[in-house]
């Protein structure tokens, strides 16, 4: 696609930031909403997840653009696939081997990053078409597109639910002597929907242009 | 039997894939506009969930456990791939939908025009793939796995053809610009979710 040798043009700083804001995969794409939320009880498990998913989307992009010219269409989901699937049991093995309590808390979600749909629909939707460094740029957009809505949204349910950010007291609780009285909603399921839907509300009401027409 | 009714009830309303643990959110919120796609594709998971979770099972406790292949020579005896289990579950999905594909055509044409077109998209479902996960961490017998892949698909079934229900009545109410589409179908997810909460700490 492009010819010139620049390593951040115009068009590959577009690349990496208009997953960020503009077409940002939660919250405009619908994508990979799945695994997101679960792991936002507490910002430290979010942001190891989005360290886990910022590298497999890399590599994959990486991977799946090196071999898109030897790929026959008719099987390239299952290439896909286990590229994605074997990225993931690297970082898997990884995470037990070094952050062995994290993983026990991530559970299955860092298996489960072989179905976030992000990884699959920018292999699939950039990567199969592009050469590796606007992959590997695309790869990182979106996976700091997740990451921002992941790390905000951990941010609110721990700040709200337990006073705290990354375990360190922020708004001093009532039980401690403090007047902070925690929301025990925010540590529960219910609330990720809420914040990631009043995220969306916030997103749609600051750029206009992005609302849908139909309810 | 009791074990196995409570198993049941905890992965349906407990432990629902779609509430409490959100997975399968992007076909949650995609398809559960019209309740009838919402029962399509419930059926369509329920099915998969029920096929795959157990055979999952059988994989991985006489090919990938430790020890499980020590009957092919001694040096295997403390040998275990559980790392590969990823790999192998998703291949084995991925298989199942496609032969579960070709059958039902095959066999029930009148099926395969109702599911049809969800299978494809289940293969890539987090909560099948997440169903054999979770039965791994649990260390589930397999006639367990089958009671939970029944409940868990069951689970995500009733969760989706609920959702729909009530996003069908949404659809006249006069949404705020910004809310609208995926916003309102997050909010309403929440207040589902709130529901389900209620069956928390029932214990059978």
């Amino acid at each position: 696609m492009t010819t010139t040798t620049t390593l951040l043009g115009p068009q590959e700083r577009a690349t990496l930031t208009r997953p960020i804001l503009i077409d940002n995969p939660i919250g405009i794409q619908m994508l990979g909403v799945c695994s997101a939320l679960a792991v936002t009880t507490r910002l430290d498990k979010a942001l190891v997840m989005c360290a886990c998913v910022v590298f497999v989307l890399v590599a994959a992009n990486l991977a799946v653009s090196l071999v898109r010219n030897y790929t026959p269409g008719s099987i390239r989901i299952i290439v896909q696939l286990t590229i994605i699937a074997s990225l993931v049991i690297v970082v898997d093995q990884i995470l037990k081997a070094y952050l062995y309590e994290l993983s026990l808390e991530l559970s299955v979600f860092v298996g489960l990053i072989i179905t976030n749909c992000i990884v699959m629909g920018r292999a699939e939707g950039f990567a199969m078409q592009n050469p590796p460094w606007p992959s590997v740029l695309d790869g990182l957009g979106n996976a700091l597109g997740y990451a921002v809505v992941l790390v905000l949204v951990a941010l609110a349910r721990e700040l709200f639910g337990a006073g705290r950010i990354l375990g360190f007291e922020v708004l001093p609780l009532v039980g401690d002597g403090g007047w902070y009285e925690p929301n025990g909603l925010m540590l529960i399921a219910p609330s990720a929907f809420f914040v990631v839907g009043l995220l969306i509300w916030a997103l749609k009401a600051w750029k206009p242009g992005l609302q849908d027409k139909e309810g | 039997m009791e074990h196995y009714v409570n198993l049941f009830v905890k992965a349906v309303f407990l432990e629902n894939m779609a509430l409490a643990f959100f997975l399968g959110i992007c076909s949650f919120l995609a398809c559960s506009k019209k309740v009838e796609t919402a029962i399509g594709l419930g059926a369509a998971v329920v099915f998969v969930q029920v096929l795959t979770v157990p055979i999952n099972n059988l994989i991985l406790r006489h090919l990938l456990a430790e020890g499980a292949l020590g009957w092919l020579s001694p040096a295997f005896a403390k040998l275990s791939l559980a790392f590969l289990s990823f790999i192998l579950f998703i291949g084995t999905i991925a298989a199942t939908v496609q032969v579960v594909e070709m059958a039902i055509d095959r066999f029930a044409p009148a099926l395969y025009a109702t599911l049809g077109v969800f299978l494809p998209l289940i293969a890539v479902n987090c909560v099948i793939l997440a169903g054999s996960l979770f039965m791994q961490e649990r260390e589930y017998t397999f006639a367990e796995s089958v009671v939970f892949g029944l409940g868990s698909g069951g689970g995500f079934a009733l969760a989706i053809v609920a959702m729909a229900a009530v996003r069908e009545k949404l659809a006249y109410s006069d949404i705020p610009g910004g809310l609208r589409g995926t916003g309102i179908a997050f909010i309403t997810a929440g207040l589902l979710s709130l529901a389900f909460m209620v069956f928390s700490g029932i214990q059978l």
